[in-house]
């Protein structure tokens, strides 16, 4: 039958989608943070999402507390440390260093920020600590404000993905940066991965249906009435949209309909 | 306003007619020069000090800070709003600086329970349901300042003490072994005493110990700063307690906190020292609390403004018995209206840490962390040596009311639904 056929066909492409960091293969394009969580429902809420990266704080993982934001994400998640806190590449680089120190593996997402108030990254810094970072072995994913340019420097320092902010972080704004990401997505050759101000599940599936590699959420599923399933929306968000792009989605028409060739019928076949 | 460089004579009378001082902004002047006998006698006595008169040791930012703090709190009168200022206040997403002191008038008190609603809702988003904790450490009580409200003044016949280099081991090593990883060191304001050197040691000391160390001393210069910041300490707090100027002379009648701008440039100077972040409060209760709540907010705010990076936190004293002190007649702030100003606080600047004193009960403590607060204090004790009992223990600085253990304040906080956070910091 032609509908099980089709069926068939549509999961062997979710099946055969991964993607690769590090040299490391993922299924889920979900990644979630672990910032504002109570840790009794980090668990939960990774399990719930599918999600197979899980950032976090270093500055929130160096502690000698028993019950540690470490013991709390499941086995078999690959941790992605952030270095906020840094306001100079060479204090994120201090802090990259301490979370290999802590056995948090060899990601780091890059995060210097030297405002507090939004919390916007300062990319020139950024730049900088990709390629200390990179040179030292990391698989370094800098959070970025999307700027064609810096994106290129990025990857020229040895970026292993580029991750531009929707939104200031925790505004659960969505994609107000909509217009540069899809720029970001056109002309980068690396992941793209939406990070920061997404605020609701249908956001990240319109990032996902963009073209993004991947999207990461934190204050909105931390914030959640009802955090793992919220956490599974996202889950699912992001696997509806990755399929519509991998689906091609047809033109959208900006006004009325249109007839087959308005301007060309008038061409006549010629005799061969 | 007085062309620059123009000579001015200081007002005090221990200064009158004897140094000559150049004109700081609007308010303020600097002696230019002074011998050390002169000023060791103008410190040490009674009203000797003009309190808007830096002295030649002090740096002076002059950079109109101070001006308009203070010209916008002359300006502002708490009676004049009315509930539709609240509720255009309220509606707007962002609270301009000048609406500030609409949050914290008698018009917004009917509001209280919306503006708690908008402050948790910013905590939330900000801070998630995590709360720190952090023990204060008393290093010392010596004080050269007499301030008549507190337990510390050098007037007062307190026990004094300050614990030499094995008793600070042991009190810090007694903390770390309850679980803290960030402490808060504080002296009497004495830098004879208590001298950049021995609070530098003490901060070597707790930065092997701690994973955040914090201090709140007498205002120091920049370069004392960048020296406590080379020793491991990376945020300073330092409270205002009022920023009414002649309120401020009456309260503060000894010693180099007499001297008001100084005091009000502190976490300048930190900042400029290369620390982290820094603290403000008044001590709610020695003047007018609206207005010292919008001085404070606008101070925060002008600062964060300047220093963009820096990571800014609100304490939210309210005044206490202390043995030794007078309780001045200033009007008593409710909890109510302490609520209120803490509020005010996270809805003007949401991203701010936000301190809640032992000062107040273990009630008001738990729901504030729950709506508003992000940091507590735990185990704490006011007096010197306490944390191992030692024999020459000295006199507190002020009365406790939420004595609770860390071990209890951690069960309590998870039973309001947040996440106890022992460190949040890599100190770098």
């Amino acid at each position: 039958m032609a509908d099980i056929k089709a069926q068939t066909s549509a999961n062997a492409a979710l099946a055969a989608d991964t993607w690769t960091l590090g040299g490391k293969e993922f299924s889920s394009r979900f990644i979630l943070g672990s910032g504002k969580f109570r840790l009794d429902v980090v668990k939960a809420a990774v399990e719930d999402a599918g999600a197979q990266i899980v950032t976090l704080a270093v500055r929130r993982a160096n502690t000698n507390q028993e019950d540690s934001i470490l013991d709390s994400i499941p086995e078999g998640v690959t941790l992605l440390p952030n270095t906020s806190g840094a306001r100079t590449a060479e204090e994120a680089v201090r802090i990259a260093r301490l979370a290999r120190e802590l056995g948090c593996g060899d990601f780091v997402k890059v995060e210097v920020i030297r405002d507090a108030r939004y919390l916007l990254p300062d990319n020139a810094e950024t730049v900088r600590a990709t390629d200390m970072l990179a040179s030292e072995g990391f698989t370094v994913l800098p959070y970025m404000y999307p700027d064609l340019n810096v994106a290129r420097d990025l990857v020229s320092a040895g970026a292993a993905a580029v991750m531009p902010l929707g939104a200031p972080i925790g505004s659960n704004r969505g994609l107000v940066t909509r217009d540069f990401i899809r720029i970001l997505i056109e002309e980068i050759d690396l992941p793209v991965i939406v990070d920061a101000g997404i605020g609701r599940p249908s956001q990240a599936c319109e990032a996902m249906e963009m073209g993004a590699a991947a999207v990461m959420a934190n204050t909105a599923v931390a914030t959640a009435g009802n955090i793992p399933l919220m956490a599974r929306a996202f889950g699912d968000a992001v696997r509806a949209g990755r399929a519509g792009f991998l689906a091609g989605p047809g033109r959208v028409l900006d006004g009325m309909g249109e007839a087959s060739s308005p301007l060309t019928g008038f061409l006549e076949e010629e005799a061969r | 306003m007085s062309a620059a460089g123009e000579k001015v004579v200081a007002a005090a009378p221990a200064q009158a007619a004897e140094f000559e001082a150049v004109p700081v902004g609007k308010r303020c002047r600097r002696i230019l020069s002074m011998d050390e006998e002169a000023m060791n006698r103008a410190i040490h006595t009674d009203f000797g000090l003009d309190p808007m008169t830096f002295l030649p040791d002090m740096d002076v930012l002059d950079n109109g800070m101070f001006d308009r703090v203070l010209d916008a709190v002359e300006a502002y009168d708490p009676g004049a709003v009315t509930a539709a200022d609240v509720r255009r206040v309220l509606d707007a997403d962002v609270v301009e600086p000048a609406d500030f002191g609409v949050l914290v008038a008698p018009a917004a008190a009917p509001f209280l329970e919306e503006m708690a609603e908008r402050a948790r809702a910013e905590r939330v988003r900000w801070f998630g349901t995590n709360i720190q904790f952090f023990t204060p450490l008393y290093l010392a009580n010596y004080c050269e300042n007499r301030c008549v409200y507190c337990g510390f003044n050098c007037e007062s016949g307190i026990h004094r003490a300050r614990l030499n280099e094995e008793q600070t081991i042991a009190e810090l090593d007694a903390i770390a072994a309850t679980g803290q990883e960030e402490i808060l060191l504080l002296t009497g304001e004495d830098p004879v005493t208590s001298d950049v050197d021995y609070i530098a040691r003490a901060c070597e000391l707790a930065a092997e110990r701690f994973k955040n160390v914090g201090i709140e001393v007498y205002p120091a210069n920049v370069a004392d700063y960048a020296r406590l910041r080379e020793a491991g300490a990376d945020f300073v707090t330092v409270f205002q307690e009022t920023y009414d100027p002649s309120r401020y002379a009456k309260l503060h009648v000894r010693g180099r906190k007499r001297i008001m701008p100084y005091r009000f440039e502190a976490q300048e100077r930190a900042l400029k020292g290369g620390m982290r972040g820094v603290a403000f409060a008044p001590l709610l209760g020695l003047s007018e609390f609206r207005h010292d709540a919008l001085a404070c907010a606008l101070h925060a705010y002008y600062v964060s403004r300047a220093y963009p990076h820096a990571e800014i936190s609100f304490s939210c004293p309210r005044l206490r018995p202390a043995p030794g002190a007078v309780t001045p007649n200033g009007p008593h702030v409710t909890e109510a209206q302490l609520l209120q100003v803490i509020c005010a606080y996270r809805i003007f600047m949401p991203f701010a840490g936000i301190t809640v004193s032992s000062r107040e009960s273990a009630r008001f403590r738990d729901h504030v962390a729950t709506i508003t607060a992000t940091k507590v204090s735990a185990g704490v004790s006011t007096g010197i040596g306490e944390h191992t009992h030692q024999e020459e223990e000295g006199d507190d600085q002020f009365e406790i009311d939420d004595s609770r253990t860390l071990a209890q304040m951690c069960k309590a906080m998870r039973g309001m639904g947040l996440e106890p956070v022992m460190n949040d910091h890599v100190l770098v």
